[in-house]
């Protein structure tokens, strides 16, 4: 296997870019990735798409055609993938094997959601679920995240306020992030006085319906010389993907994502890295409770103690104890465009790794060089892990 | 939708999972592979008693446009005396609903398609002795 490298990243502003369609959104990140990267259409083999559901959120499918054919590049390959909210991760994973193999060499991978286009946006959010064993019957997903909260009180003590300030500590760090959705502050009453969705969960700890799209340009570490300079390459050290149950229900435990510790433990192996090495994540926090969970999966903490770190705001920018988590302000104020998700998160360790000037103001610090991913399908039905480094090896 | 519901009858109105009879284990809903013993299981159909208690739960107060109706309503994952967890409405005021609470299973109207379409019956669970 070769080493692939992230040469260029571009993402749109996340939120409710009504003024702007699905094919608008996914060409000016892929612009903005291929010119950050320095290259031109003609260098690249291929294109991955990760997207959840044009189907049911624009009414269009088929959506790898129509974007290589307003992107202007035809005749180009290009490959929707589709995982539900990990859509986006499993794109970079599908690019990452064939530059990795060989196959390719540069390689356009982007991720993209259009989602207020439509009324009845919790039914179509709903597909991630089963949809003949938990939506039918009236389940949503944020009450499914709901009912992980509720267990994982019931099991570990965690009080409403610790899970509350993820959300304010979120909320915090999009403050800072010029492309976020929401960037106010807000305080643990707020948060809990918000309305609510699924109980014990209100709109606060809920990530937003969002429109967004992200992009990056992966390469083969040797081809990559030929268009940036050894600084601007972030190296892919690993990436890796498990699969869990498609139902919450049919777990052993649903306070923990099984999925993400299969993929995060073949991840630091692949990685040649320990947790403790890693400076900077970007979790998938869809609700505040998959965020301290994911804390605790992917080896940061032990079970149960992730709520006492996040109300300490260990995880916070300013904080040098503790990794930094969500920079960026995570799903929950960054936004959460689905399918561009996974892509997003990537792209922001791609910059704090890098040291890039559009982490101004929330640059975290980089002792070790490495930063992780987990981008999560579903309830935890398919969960997939990247570590990036700045180091050569 | 209306095919997919026929398909389901067995389940979702007299709640038959599947038993594998080389490990014992029982599932619902139904498999046709044991994900334990995959070729070496071998699975029979099996009835559930209905009877379990609620293992989590949750309030829903933004629904999916057919269960705006219901609005707050409890979903729950029930734990089967059996073994299998399940995802069902709970029948009772959001403020009885708690962690272990026992419960049984009723049949119910679950949703309709539409103001035209067919009404689709199945599964709730309702406190015991309520």
């Amino acid at each position: 296997m070769r080493d692939v490298v992230i040469i260029g990243y571009g993402q749109t502003k996340f939120g409710e870019l009504w003024e702007s369609s699905f094919r608008d959104i996914i060409v000016e990140a892929g612009i903005k990735a291929i010119e950050d990267a320095n290259i031109d259409g003609k260098d690249l083999d291929a294109i991955y798409v990760g997207n959840m559901s044009g189907g049911l959120f624009v009414g269009q499918e088929h959506i790898s055609s129509l974007i290589a054919d307003y992107a202007g590049l035809t005749p180009l390959p290009c490959t929707r993938v589709e995982a539900a909210c990990a859509s986006g991760s499993l794109a970079l994973r599908s690019a990452y094997l064939s530059v990795a193999s060989g196959h390719h060499d540069v390689v356009l991978v982007g991720g993209v959601e259009k989602m207020t286009d439509v009324v009845d946006a919790t039914s179509a959010i709903a597909t991630a679920a089963d949809q003949e064993w938990e939506a039918f019957f009236g389940a949503t997903f944020p009450s499914l995240y709901a009912m992980m909260a509720r267990r994982y009180m019931y099991e570990y003590g965690l009080t409403i306020e610790e899970l509350s300030m993820w959300s304010v500590i979120a909320h915090d760090h999009g403050s800072r992030n010029p492309y976020a959705q929401f960037r106010f502050k807000t305080t643990v009453e707020q948060v809990i006085n918000a309305p609510p969705v699924a109980e014990p969960l209100t709109l606060m700890h809920c990530s937003p319906v969002s429109d967004g799209a992200a992009a990056l340009i992966v390469c083969d570490a040797e081809r990559a010389k030929d268009f940036v300079s050894r600084d601007d390459m972030i190296y892919i050290r690993a990436s890796t993907q498990a699969s869990d149950t498609i139902s919450l229900h049919s777990r052993e435990s649903i306070t923990t994502l099984k999925a993400a510790k299969v993929a995060s433990e073949k991840a630091y192996k692949m990685a040649g890295v320990t947790p403790d090495r890693i400076d900077v994540a970007e979790v998938h926090d869809c609700f505040a409770i998959n965020g301290l969970i994911l804390l605790e999966d992917l080896g940061f903490c032990k079970k149960g103690e992730a709520g006492k770190i996040v109300a300490q705001e260990r995880i916070k920018i300013d904080c040098e104890d503790f990794l930094t988590v969500n920079p960026s302000g995570g799903l929950k104020a960054a936004g959460h465009a689905l399918g561009a998700t996974g892509i997003r998160q990537v792209g922001e360790i791609y910059w704090q790794l890098k040291g890039d000037e559009n982490c101004r103001g929330r640059q975290a610090p980089i002792k070790h060089g490495y930063g992780i991913t987990a981008n999560v399908g579903g309830s935890g039905g398919t969960v997939c892990v990247h570590i990036l480094s700045n180091n050569r090896r | 939708m209306v095919v997919r519901s026929w398909r389901h009858i067995k389940e979702r109105y007299c709640l038959i999972g599947s038993r594998c009879k080389t490990c014992g284990r029982i599932f619902f809903p139904s498999r046709n592979i044991c994900p334990y013993c995959r070729r070496r299981g071998e699975l029979e159909e099996y009835k559930l008693s209905g009877r379990g208690k609620v293992y989590t739960y949750s309030v829903v107060h933004v629904p999916p446009k057919e269960f705006e109706r219901m609005v707050p309503y409890v979903i729950a994952i029930v734990e089967l005396e059996e073994g299998p967890r399940i995802t069902a409405q709970i029948d009772c005021k959001p403020e009885e609903v708690y962690i272990g609470m026992p419960v049984e299973v009723v049949f119910r109207r679950i949703k309709e398609d539409g103001e035209d379409g067919i009404i689709h019956y199945g599964y709730k669970f309702k406190p015991v002795n309520y």
